[in-house]
């Protein structure tokens, strides 16, 4: 008589999560394709297939059974959000090469689902904007303000086969992002009331950018409405990010952009959402998430307002990532029936 | 409304509590044979006090307690004691229990029947009498009641009577039938320690037993408090937390915070024993699950499951038995265990009811199971360190905290077996405390051993220095007497100079023996000094190697 008790169980599966995180990506998605062309669902593809197929091979080598693990749907969140967070007007390779670092060095390299200490995608990121930062700038202007347009062959002739249709620039199609323009222009002595006149500002932020933001926000809503991610660590995530720009703006607001156009800007809400709320890589206790979500916020801009890159959510998501047992170790509750308001460590 | 102080997490499995209150509760038949097990409690098991052969009445008491923490069993109907012998029992450990068989006559012939005044009995009497009786924890623990009594002047008297458990319907119908009576056990229970305040928590999902129980209240002082509805509220710890807002100190007792907690079948069973003289030989059961007619029965302990299923009419695709509910029960292996004191629900399974769980995947640190976890604790650590086989974090973690109540298997996306994890870490680490103990009591022995032996040798090898020196000092006497007898004044001296020689050499040999040296860089008078105790002391060792030599041979004389 072995007891094995419970015998019943919520109907919820790890594949039933990730599928949902999916699915409150597809709005913004679809905006990004109303305003950017479909040339990221191609870079979405292509990373799904990418992460699927090293997915199989690395389960196959490790002697994993292959459905369950490559049905619960974790490399295809990898996948999916390392598409988003580069630009879709690439070559091929370059998203390919980023989706099997992530999901062979970030994830199986440090044993595989549920033991990775950093966010997959967010590695695969950085190993790309590390070996090759050219190609990370090519992002799409939004439609309306492109010089030429491309039709959807000539962006596949592009990511495919590198050819520039006839008579053509990569120029004319691509442009900075608004973050990479501010930390240029400001380098030129101008305001940001003068920056931001510039065409591709918007009233948040971005022109474009700033709805496919909005609509990660509500993704994020879905998905705390549903219960998979909690409040903590995109509320404290946002709100840091937001009062320290918030007082830098107060003091300097020729300098220091609004803290509406930070949190709207660059990979804000896409990190606050769905990338620093990752189970596996994100602190367990509620002061935990604060506290991750809060320093996330905060190295994210100072990184992309003082450091050399324009846009810093992925290395501050490394970052505390790599600070994750540290935070938790030291923000353990109190147990029921014990002394005390917290416990480190067991140490009350 | 009184004020509530949710405890943390909890989940709302489906109640399925419906079924088994359609019919009122109904008395099973009087089965051939009764198995009763002499440990249906916890603590030690009793000890029987009849044998094969012997007529015995209903209500005898055939097993007595054995210690405080024990408790009596009696005849459950009146007939001929078979045998007494190791049967299978529902015991979570699996192991067989020795068991008293009983062939019932069908004439229910009772022992004589003594209502007692528990006004007129001391408190100390009253346990007695209740440990005499068989009154345990009928909520599923089987306690001695007549333990958790033992304290007075209570704050609050709780009364679980929440059944928070999926299925397990018998303390509801308890209620609604018997209402009256269980308000007749409060009040001893009530009486016995003082309680000022008496709270009974029901779950508000059982509207029929809160009415009945609040109209047998009017009056009394007792108040019936409706809680939510969300498992485990009938947890005592998280019943009390919820209704008093204290929390029991970790691996302390309710009364050390003025607050004591018994289930609603309990004290109805003291007002059976008190007030009818009848000893513990029956409760509600719940049968229900897979059935056509699920419904609660009167069982007397003792009675086979297999036979007692029959009544409830399981399905033909019915795949197994669980005794208990679904979050915390065990499945029955074999249907010859008896019903017991602390069996409150059989439920048919089946797979429609019970689909295979999921295959478990990896943790992915979602922390549902630290949101669901009523005892505050981070299961997905708990389970870390658990495999891992890191015992030692894992109690720094607060492993021996859990509750083993199962929200967090329930609510886990990867359907990882937690608690199983939990069970295996706490009896893996209560078997390396048994062993610790074992061995630390070994070398204790060990090291005594040793330490006697070399006094002994010690306390030899000076009665050997003495005796020598006695015997130079008579040799010295007796030369003294043949030749210079102007010298025999120093003989006795002498002599009295060599057992003080004798006497410290003893106390020097001791000392070396017993203090680690630190020889290194010694001024060089010290080391002279220390040659010199050596050479004594191995000189007494030959010495005291010597007699032993000589006692063994005298001792092979002797033989
Ligand atoms: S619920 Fe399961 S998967 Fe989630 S943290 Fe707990 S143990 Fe891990
Ligand atoms: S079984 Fe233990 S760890 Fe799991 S929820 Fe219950 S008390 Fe918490």
């Amino acid at each position: 008589m072995s007891i094995n008790s419970p015998l019943v169980a919520e109907k919820s599966t790890v594949n039933i999560i990730m599928l949902k995180v999916l699915a409150a990506l597809l709005p913004a998605i679809a905006v990004y394709v109303y305003f950017f062309g479909p040339a990221i669902l191609v870079s979405i593809t292509l990373a799904s297939a990418t992460a699927l197929a090293t997915e199989a091979a690395v389960l196959y080598l490790r002697r994993y059974p292959l459905r369950v693990y490559l049905l619960d749907g974790s490399a295809l969140v990898t996948a999916w959000l390392l598409a988003l967070s580069i630009p879709p007007l690439a070559p091929w390779w370059l998203v390919v090469v980023g989706t099997a670092f992530a999901i062979l060095v970030a994830k199986h390299l440090y044993g595989g689902l549920g033991n990775n200490l950093f966010n997959p995608a967010m590695v695969g990121f950085a190993a790309l904007m590390i070996s090759f930062p050219a190609h990370m700038t090519h992002w799409p202007a939004p439609d309306v303000l492109a010089q030429s347009h491309w039709n959807f062959a000539q962006q596949m002739d592009f990511m495919f086969g590198g050819a520039l249709p006839a008579g053509a620039k990569l120029d004319a199609v691509t442009m900075a992002t608004p973050l990479d323009t501010l930390k240029t222009q400001l380098h030129l002595d101008r305001t940001v009331t003068e920056i931001q006149s510039g065409s591709i500002f918007s009233i948040l932020s971005g022109k474009g950018t700033e709805i496919i933001a909005l609509f990660y926000l509500l993704g994020g809503l879905f998905l705390w409405q549903q219960r998979i991610i909690s409040w903590h660590i995109p509320l404290s995530f946002l709100g840091a990010m937001f009062a320290t720009a918030g007082v830098l703006h107060l003091v300097d607001p020729g300098q220091y952009a609004s803290p509406l156009f930070h949190i709207f800007a660059g990979g804000t809400m896409l990190g606050a959402f769905f990338i620093a709320t990752d189970y596996v890589t994100s602190p367990t206790t509620l002061l935990g998430k604060l506290i991750f979500g809060a320093g996330i916020g905060i190295s994210a801009y100072i990184i992309r307002v003082f450091g050399g890159y324009p846009d810093g959510v992925a290395f501050a998501v490394l970052f505390l990532n790599s600070a994750v047992p540290l935070i938790d170790a030291y923000t353990q509750p109190r147990v029921f029936g014990h002394a005390g308001k917290w416990f480190r460590g067991g140490k009350e | 409304m009184r004020t509530l102080y949710p405890f943390h997490g909890g989940v709302h499995p489906v109640e399925h509590k419906r079924e088994s209150t359609q019919l009122g509760s109904a008395i099973a038949p009087l089965p051939l044979h009764l198995v009763i097990p002499l440990r249906q409690h916890g603590g030690n098991p009793a000890k029987p006090v009849v044998s094969a052969g012997d007529q015995v009445l209903k209500g005898q008491r055939i097993g007595t307690a054995e210690g405080y923490i024990s408790s009596s069993v009696h005849a459950p109907s009146s007939g001929r004691v078979v045998a007494i012998e190791m049967r299978p029992a529902p015991h979570p450990s699996g192991l067989p229990d020795l068991s008293i068989i009983l062939e019932t006559d069908g004439e229910e012939r009772w022992i004589e029947r003594q209502a007692v005044d528990y006004r007129a009995i001391d408190p100390a009497g009253l346990r007695q009498h209740f440990q005499d009786m068989g009154v345990v924890g009928l909520g599923g623990a089987v306690f001695p009641s007549h333990v958790k009594l033992n304290a007075g002047n209570l704050e609050t008297l709780v009364i679980n009577a929440a059944e928070c458990e999926p299925y397990i319907t018998c303390d509801d119908m308890l209620m609604r039938e018997r209402a009256a009576e269980v308000v007749q056990g409060i009040r001893i229970a009530q009486y016995a320690m003082g309680a000022r305040e008496v709270l009974i928590g029901i779950e508000d999902n059982k509207p029929e037993a809160i009415a009945a129980m609040q109209i047998a209240c009017q009056g009394t002082g007792f108040e019936v408090v409706a809680v939510p509805t969300l498992y485990p509220s009938g947890s005592a710890k998280q019943l009390i937390k919820l209704l008093t807002g204290k929390e029991v100190p970790s691996g302390g007792l309710p009364t050390q915070i003025g607050v004591q907690c018994f289930n609603v079948a309990t004290v109805y069973t003291m007002h059976r024993v008190v007030n009818h003289g009848e000893p513990v030989i029956s409760r509600l059961v719940t049968l229900t699950g897979n059935m056509d007619e699920p419904r609660n029965y009167e069982v007397l302990v003792g009675t086979p499951v297999g036979e007692l299923v029959k009544l409830a009419r399981p399905k033909a695709d019915t795949t197994g038995y669980l005794m208990g509910g679904p979050m915390m029960g065990v499945p029955l292996a074999d249907l010859s265990v008896p019903v017991v004191k602390a069996s409150n629900c059989i439920i048919a399974t089946s797979k429609a009811l019970f689909p295979p769980l999921p295959r478990a995947m990896p943790c992915i640190r979602c922390t549902r199971c630290a949101e669901a976890c009523p005892a505050d604790l981070q299961p997905q650590e708990l389970f870390w360190f658990s495999r891992a086989r890191n015992f030692e974090k894992a109690q720094e973690y607060k492993l021996f905290d859990c509750i083993e109540c199962g929200c967090c298997s329930y609510v886990c996306p990867s359907h990882i077996p937690l608690v199983q994890f939990y069970r295996f870490a706490k009896s893996e680490i209560a078997e390396h405390e048994k062993e610790r103990k074992a061995a630390d009591l070994a070398r204790e022995r060990h090291e005594f051993r040793e330490f006697r032996q070399e006094r002994e040798k010690q306390e030899k090898a000076a009665k050997h220095a003495a005796k020598a020196a006695e015997m130079a000092a008579k040799a010295a006497a007796a030369s003294g007497k043949a030749g210079e007898a102007a010298e025999g004044g120093d003989d006795a001296a002498a002599a009295k100079k060599a057992a003080i020689q004798a006497a410290i050499e003893r106390a020097k040999a001791k000392k070396a023996a017993v203090k680690p040296q630190n020889v290194d860089d010694l001024p060089p008078g010290a080391q002279a000094k220390i040659d010199e105790i050596d050479e004594r002391r191995a000189q007494a060792k030959e010495t005291a190697e010597q007699s032993v030599a000589v006692q063994k041979s005298d001792k092979g004389q002797g033989a």
